[in-house]
């Protein structure tokens, strides 16, 4: 049950490594812009579980809204979960660079393979 | 120089210096409604900003230098612990102030690099870009909350990438470098990240200061020793860094951004943005693990890598055909030198580090700019392009070439200073190989440079009836207040170590901001 408690975590771990394969392997341009939100979505989700509280015997915490008198503690923290607000846009502004350039690139170069540019760099020079 | 400002600016000092490139920035914009000129509106505010953030900047620092405290800025006057607290001591009052120097002169220079290399209807975006990017290094460098330092490491990143990009009116070659860039310096920011999240839940907290006494307290009730957080954390961090300050072999980004970057760009983010990655660096080793955590290991092999970049990175600049690049493996090799400085961990080697920062920005800035120069009135970079160009353009070669001395290390260049303490501060440890490697280093700069040099003054043009002009003023002294401080804080070396000094000391022992 130990490790099962940490599926979030091992999920999030998953998540990042595939995303980091495919930066490295995809020779596409686009797939490895997808990649790399992918990579940072499992940051999010690493995030997003770090705030989420479970006492050792296992009672959950609730969100931190307070709606009810009655309702104390203990809390998720949601802090971690306010910083992905802001990490969300950096992961999409990045992204929206990232396909504006390959836009570019797909113009001047006719091409988005890595493969088919380094060779057409080669030509040039 | 005593700068006097009123009581109710002076308050507000450390978020000055961000906000005025940050808002500046956003109104630059506004400058592409004017139909004709609109360009040089945007060019004239933003030398107006970044003055008024030098100005600013300069009398931080001597409010510091005046304070035995650190300045402490509260956002919205919340708690350090709940909000986010900008935090300003010797250190980063001297990083900023380094910072806002080279935006400051590489934005006069601007003008024509940027008329002659950017496509007309984008200058507007081009110098609000410029600007962002200035927001987020001054930024990084100001703030000490973790969480605010990878937000505004990714404007700066961003802006920078899109800067870069900006060179594809030139080269297309340039937008590949951008998304290179792009992909490895968001991989690197997201580990950062990473780390980050790794130390708050370890300490509950994200200002560096807390981090730190949160760290002291666990270690003092023993749940630090073989903590496995602790060490991933630290992990994850070193490698984002490394990627984000191109520590060799994480550098293979930076060659071909810089040397497709419009002219300005490459002066701008070859002085400042690695700097600003070392600066962070300092931040979490010293800052927040100094003292807690047994960092000597990570900084052993930092060291190595140093060593190996400075060779390999040398080596490498020997052998290429366009100028800018022959400068970009250089500043591979001198970025390697600031982290061997500080991964000796000794006062020397730590003081080393922060001189270097401040001698190699403005010789680097100095030497980028006089190669846009070049590039302004020859149309490239290549080493043919600068074939006998030292006797058309005397004045801009002049200048290169004592930059290039300085980045030899030859006597009474600010170059040399670095290179003394560094190398110094290896034998106070004893360790003679890294002595030996400095000074390799310095013997491959000399064949770098000199084949530069000798191309530039002795070498006769493709077509001898090529006739250039010299640079014209606004890239002229910019470029040689950079080249002209460089040699006088190689004589007088007074204010850099006194700064370098302070700085070393409230690292090592354990001080925060």
């Amino acid at each position: 049950m130990e490790s099962f408690g940490y599926f979030n975590y091992w999920l999030a771990i998953v998540i990042i490594m595939i995303g980091f394969y495919g930066v490295i392997a995809r020779r596409n341009l686009l797939k490895q812009a997808i990649s790399l939100g992918l990579f940072q979505t499992g940051v999010f989700l690493f995030y997003v579980t770090m705030g989420v509280y479970r006492s050792p015997d296992g009672t959950a915490g609730v969100a931190p809204i307070w709606t009810d008198a009655a309702k104390t503690g203990p809390f998720d923290n949601p802090l971690p979960h306010v910083l992905m607000l802001t990490a969300i846009v950096v992961s999409v502004s990045t992204l929206a660079v990232a396909v504006a350039i390959i836009v570019n690139i797909q113009r001047k170069y006719g091409t988005i393979e890595e493969d088919e540019i380094l060779e057409a760099d080669k030509r040039d020079s | 120089m005593d700068i006097e400002l009123p009581e109710s600016i002076r308050a507000h000092l450390p978020v000055l210096v961000v906000l005025l490139p940050l808002f500046g920035g956003l109104l630059a914009m506004f400058t592409g409604l004017v139909q004709r000129g609109g360009g040089v509106i945007a060019w004239a505010w933003s030398v107006l900003i970044t003055g008024l953030m030098l100005v600013c900047s300069a009398a931080m620092l001597q409010l510091v230098h005046a304070s035995p405290e650190p300045l402490v800025y509260r956002l919205g006057s919340w708690p350090e612990a709940y909000g986010i607290g900008y935090s300003v001591d010797a250190l980063n009052a001297y990083v900023i102030l380094v910072v806002s120097i080279i935006a400051f002169l590489t934005t006069v220079y601007a003008k024509d690099s940027v008329m002659a290399e950017v496509a007309n209807d984008r200058h507007h975006l081009f110098y609000s870009v410029w600007l962002l990017a200035i927001a987020g290094l001054i930024g990084i460098t100001v703030t000490g909350d973790t969480f605010n330092i990878y937000v505004l490491l990714e404007i700066s990143s961003l802006t920078v990438y899109t800067l870069v990009a900006l060179g594809g009116d030139r080269d297309r070659r340039a937008l590949v470098a951008a998304l290179k860039y792009l992909i490895l310096g968001s991989i690197g920011a997201t580990f950062i990240l990473l780390g980050i999240g790794y130390l708050l839940m370890l300490t509950g907290t994200l200002n560096m200061g807390d981090m730190h006494d949160q760290l002291v307290r666990m270690r003092e009730a023993g749940t630090l020793a073989n903590n496995r957080t602790v060490f991933v954390s630290f992990a994850f961090l070193m490698v984002g860094l490394s990627l984000k300050m191109a520590l060799f072999p994480l550098h293979l980004w930076l060659p071909n951004a810089y040397t497709y970057a419009p002219s300005a760009v490459s002066a701008l983010v070859a002085a400042t943005a690695t700097k600003v990655g070392v600066y962070m660096t300092f931040r979490f080793v010293f800052t927040i693990y100094g003292g807690v955590y047994d960092t000597s290991a990570d900084l052993q092999l930092l060291a190595l890598c140093a060593c190996l970049g400075i060779v390999v990175s040398s080596v490498a600049a020997v052998r290429q055909m366009n100028v800018k690049k022959v400068l970009a493996y250089s500043s591979v090799g001198q970025i390697a030198y600031i982290v061997l400085g500080f991964s000796l961990a000794n006062h020397t080697g730590v003081t080393a580090s922060v001189i270097h920062i401040f001698n190699h920005a403005i010789i680097k800035g100095g030497m980028f700019m006089a190669v846009g120069a070049v590039a302004l009135r020859t149309g490239g970079t290549k080493i043919e392009d600068f074939k006998g160009i030292g006797r058309q353009m005397p004045v801009t070669m002049a200048a290169f070439t004592v930059g290039g001395c300085g980045l030899i290390g030859v006597p009474l260049t600010s170059g040399f200073i670095s290179k003394w303490y560094l190398v110094q501060a290896a034998m106070e440890e004893g360790y003679w190989g890294v002595a030996a490697v400095v000074l390799l280093g310095g013997v491959l700069a000399i064949v770098y440079v000199w084949r530069l040099i000798e191309i530039i003054w002795f070498g006769t043009p493709d077509d001898p009836n090529k006739r250039v002009k010299e640079a014209p003023l606004s890239m002229l002294v910019p470029m040689w207040i950079l080249i002209g401080a460089s040699v006088y804080f190689g004589i007088d070396a007074t204010w850099t170590a006194d700064s370098a000094r302070a700085a070393a000391s409230l690292l090592l022992n354990g001080g925060h901001g």
